[in-house]
């Protein structure tokens, strides 16, 4: 058995301040378990949300060494234990206590956004038809476990504090997933470029570099999304030919 | 006087995984007021865990299955102490509640042909359970929640209950905390509907998290509701076992499903060694015919790997105990040897396992693509539970419902994999819509303000002992430690009376519990407070286990180790004495309907 320091932040809303606490430590051992061991030896009272233990809920999100990571899939064995681990709450979101955040912003934003409309059933039977293929490009998204992570180090957010005004990259890959959804035929794209902000977004791809569960955030949702406001706002020719296209089919479907 | 925040609801749910989730939906489409509180964050429950499937005889894959097969499968493997009512049930109307979630966005894997895709499963006759990959909770835990916040739910995230309320005999509210601030709540509700799900913390090696404490089980049973079956505990076959922080996560059935073999340290695969008589029939001769139909061959029978959970759990351990084991005390599952079947064998495991092959590589460092996994059974599920009416969920309690894993019938002495999604769907269902109708039927209760401020008090006794009390989570850790050992996967009668002593003592103890800091997110506080739950359930499960004087399903006992016919004709059932002791009672199970027992017999 060998010992390492956690230099933990430990206070609330008024302040607080990163405090040691030595601990031992075991072969396979991750972060999340000297912060439980530290909980259950010396300080019942330290404050952190868990459920899983394997990085499938999303809930024990905090910043290690100054990086935002789950602290239940960072091994320390991936750590330099000969200086202390350093292990603060997301900065994005109000601090509540200890390591545990405010994050419920997050849940007020999802519920702004307009919610799945499916496409009338392909069957008499009230079931669709859908391609794997297509169904592979949502699930991408869909994998995400609501960590936050992304939200947590997007610079928007982070340093701007534009929560009013840009819904963050969770928000944008769940906007992502209702509009690539096939049987979804909600439109989305006005309210994008109104009231998510998704122009805010520079695509520096911090938010894909920090996702735990590999999901290509700037590229596969958030630029796909602006290349939709781009087209339905600031692209005349293909507006028009867009608006051709409809009248025509719905001439066509009309005969 | 305490003080608290009042929030007034037709029908209060509690707990927001699958079935409290779905139990809220319907209650909302009931056109009544619905509250819904959780412990967690939304969305961060158990079923966001669950890896397989969700079982429905949809009949996509393999069109010979039907409600008829999947009631025969549930019935065989819960070994007819099942509650036959919930279980016909649950057969026919899982398909609907599945295809109700694609209307709600949840996108599941494909069949060429477009539709849901299906994969075997243990104790499933015919590819049954729906997927999405090997992340099925997450798809559907998100697509409730997703569709759930547009219902008109009130949501009330991070808050725990600590009693419900009566008013004479029925339900009328409850009472709690939240987490946040640590501030009283008091929920007034004409109908209450537990969704609290398991047990798995009172056991050292557990896939649950820290809020499977048995929350539900307890505040029912204080209520004077009855529990039933509460020696069936299961205890999944593949958990992991190293690193040791790891221990107990769970691995999924799905490894199995894809052609995953087990074998002890001398290579052999063990689970051809010992198939039960009523499986011979459906078990594969040799491992081709296991292999060709885990690959959809229609002719071939499972592998027997794929035999019930409570078998392959017993198998694994006697592999162990006769020293055959793996050298951290598990056996192997293998994956990685499809190679010899396949021609891009890892990049099917990474399609088909992306979780698993996620969790082995980042917290054991091992590639399953290419290395057998440690694995040994983890305490995974709950059988026993609140003792519901099979058609409206409702306990003996009147205005108290209780749907999925906190509530006891569907799954009798062992559950299927892909049974408990299915389950939650279904009387989650269920529970909402006869939650909604009790509450238009019955007028408001009112909660006691005197019980109210007494427990208030109680909630904060651990303050006042402060450093002066002995610490939670010594209680706690000894609880998991004397259970795994003493009323684990292998019983017997002297260890189990040792345990009920042990219990007794850490009752007393836990009554002077002291805990220090704040009411502000306080975890050694919330600890301080599951801890009656733990020991009430612990007990329940120690008390029926010993009344139980056979085998049978996840109850094994050494000193009983065949099945009895005489116990296979009742529940038994827990609950509250007059003297606040715990009474048991042995409840015949009613004669099955004739048409039902056709089925089974057919299906023999």
């Amino acid at each position: 058995m060998t010992q390492a320091t956690f230099r933990v932040w430990r206070g609330d809303a008024a302040g607080g301040k990163l405090v040691d606490y030595a601990t031992e430590v075991s072969e396979g051992m991750v972060v999340l378990d000297a912060v439980h061991h530290i909980q259950s030896e010396q300080a019942n009272d330290l404050a952190v949300r868990w459920n899983c233990k394997a990085g499938k809920c999303g809930s024990c999100s905090a910043e290690i060494n100054g990086k935002p990571r789950l602290m239940c899939m960072t091994r320390l064995s991936e750590l330099d234990l000969t200086e202390p681990v350093t292990v603060e709450p997301m900065r994005t979101f109000p601090p509540v206590r200890d390591l545990v955040t405010d994050v419920s912003w997050n849940f007020r934003v999802k519920k702004g956004i307009r919610k799945f409309k499916p496409r009338a059933p392909d069957a008499a039977d009230g079931t669709w038809r859908m391609s794997q293929p297509d169904v592979d490009r949502v699930q991408e998204f869909r994998k995400c476990i609501e960590c936050f992570l992304c939200q947590d180090v997007c610079h928007v957010l982070r340093d701007h504090h534009l929560h009013d005004e840009f819904i963050g990259p969770r928000s944008l890959v769940y906007v992502a997933a209702l509009e690539m959804h096939p049987l979804d035929t909600e439109d989305r794209v006005p309210e994008l470029r109104q009231a998510n902000g998704i122009g805010y977004c520079n695509i520096t791809k911090c938010c894909t570099a920090v996702c735990p569960e590999g999901i290509r955030i700037t590229d596969n949702a958030i630029i796909p999304l602006k290349e939709r406001v781009v087209d339905q706002f600031f692209d005349p020719v293909g507006r028009l030919v867009k608006i051709f296209s409809r009248r025509h089919t719905e001439a066509g479907s009309g005969a | 006087m305490a003080d608290y925040q009042t929030h007034d609801y037709d029908v209060l749910v509690i707990g927001a995984g699958g079935a409290g989730l779905r139990a809220a939906i319907e209650a909302a489409a009931g056109g009544v007021s619905v509250g819904l509180v959780c412990k967690s964050l939304l969305g961060k429950a158990h079923t966001v865990m669950a890896e397989g499937g969700v079982a429905a005889s949809l009949g996509n894959v393999d069109d010979r299955d039907n409600w008829r097969v999947h009631f025969s499968d549930t019935m065989r493997g819960g070994q007819y102490l099942n509650n036959w009512r919930m279980a016909e049930l649950h057969a026919k109307e899982a398909p609907a509640r599945v295809r109700e979630l694609e209307a709600w966005g949840a996108l599941f894997d494909r069949t060429p042909d477009g539709r849901i895709l299906q994969r075997n499963f243990g104790g499933h006759r015919y590819p049954r359970l729906a997927h999405v990959g090997d992340r099925t909770g997450l798809e559907m835990i998100r697509t409730l929640q997703d569709h759930g916040i547009h219902q008109g739910i009130d949501v009330h995230m991070e808050v725990t209950v600590v009693t419900l309320l009566k008013d004479g005999d029925r339900v009328a509210g409850a009472f709690g905390y939240d987490r946040e601030r640590g501030r009283f709540r008091l929920f007034r509700a004409r109908a209450i509907v537990l969704a609290t799900g398991g047990v798995g913390r009172a056991f050292r090696i557990t896939s649950n998290s820290w809020e499977y404490t048995g929350d539900g089980h307890a505040l029912a049973y204080q209520a004077g509701a009855e529990l039933m079956d509460m020696e069936f505990v299961q205890f999944h076959p593949t958990g992991m076992v190293w690193p040791p922080s790891v221990r107990g996560i769970l691995v999924t059935e799905g490894v199995r499903g894809e052609g995953g073999v087990l074998l002890n340290r001398e290579g052999r695969r063990f689970m051809f060694d010992d198939i039960p008589a009523n499986y011979r029939e459906q078990t594969a001769d040799t491992p081709e015919e296991g292999w060709r139909y885990t690959q959809g061959d229609r002719n071939a029978r499972r592998p027997p790997e794929l035999l019930t959970r409570d078998h392959v759990a017993r198998c694994i351990m006697r592999e162990v105990r006769e020293g055959r084991g793996s050298p951290h005390g598990g056996v192997f599952l293998d994956i990685a040897w499809i190679r010899e079947k396949l021609p891009h064998a890892a990049e099917v495991i990474r399609k088909k396992l992306p979780s698993m092959y996620h969790q082995f590589k980042q917290l054991a460092d091992i590639d399953i693509t290419t290395t057998p996994m440690e694995v040994g059974p983890t305490t995974h599920y709950m059988m026993g539970g609140v003792r519901v009416d099979g058609d409206t969920q409702m306990s003996t309690v009147p205005g108290l419902f209780a749907a999925g894993e906190v509530a006891a019938g569907l799954h009798g002495a062992n559950r299927l994999g892909g049974n408990s999604l299915s389950d939650l769907l279904v009387f989650g269902q269920r529970a909402g819509q006869h939650a909604a109708e009790f509450a238009r039927a019955h007028p408001a209760g009112s909660p006691d303000p005197g019980e109210v401020d007494a427990w208030a008090r109680r909630v904060l006794a651990p303050f006042e002992r402060g450093a002066a009390g002995e610490g939670p989570y010594q209680i706690q850790h000894e609880l998991q430690d004397r259970m795994q050992d003493l009323v684990g996967i292998v019983r017997v009668e002297r260890e189990m009376q040792e345990a009920l002593d042990v219990i007794g003592r850490l009752t007393e103890r836990a009554a002077a519990v002291g805990v220090t800091g704040n009411r502000e997110y306080n975890p050694g506080w919330h600890t301080a407070l599951d801890l009656p739950n733990l020991l009430t359930v612990s007990e329940a499960i120690a008390r029926a286990a010993l009344e139980r004087r056979e085998s049978r399903g996840g109850h094994f006992r050494d000193d009983y180790p065949e099945k009895d016919p005489a116990y296979g004709t009742f529940n038994i059932v827990v609950r509250k004495a007059a003297d606040g002791g715990m009474e048991l009672r042995r409840e015949p199970i009613p004669e099955m309907r004739p048409e039902l027992r056709q089925v089974i017999e057919e299906m023999k």
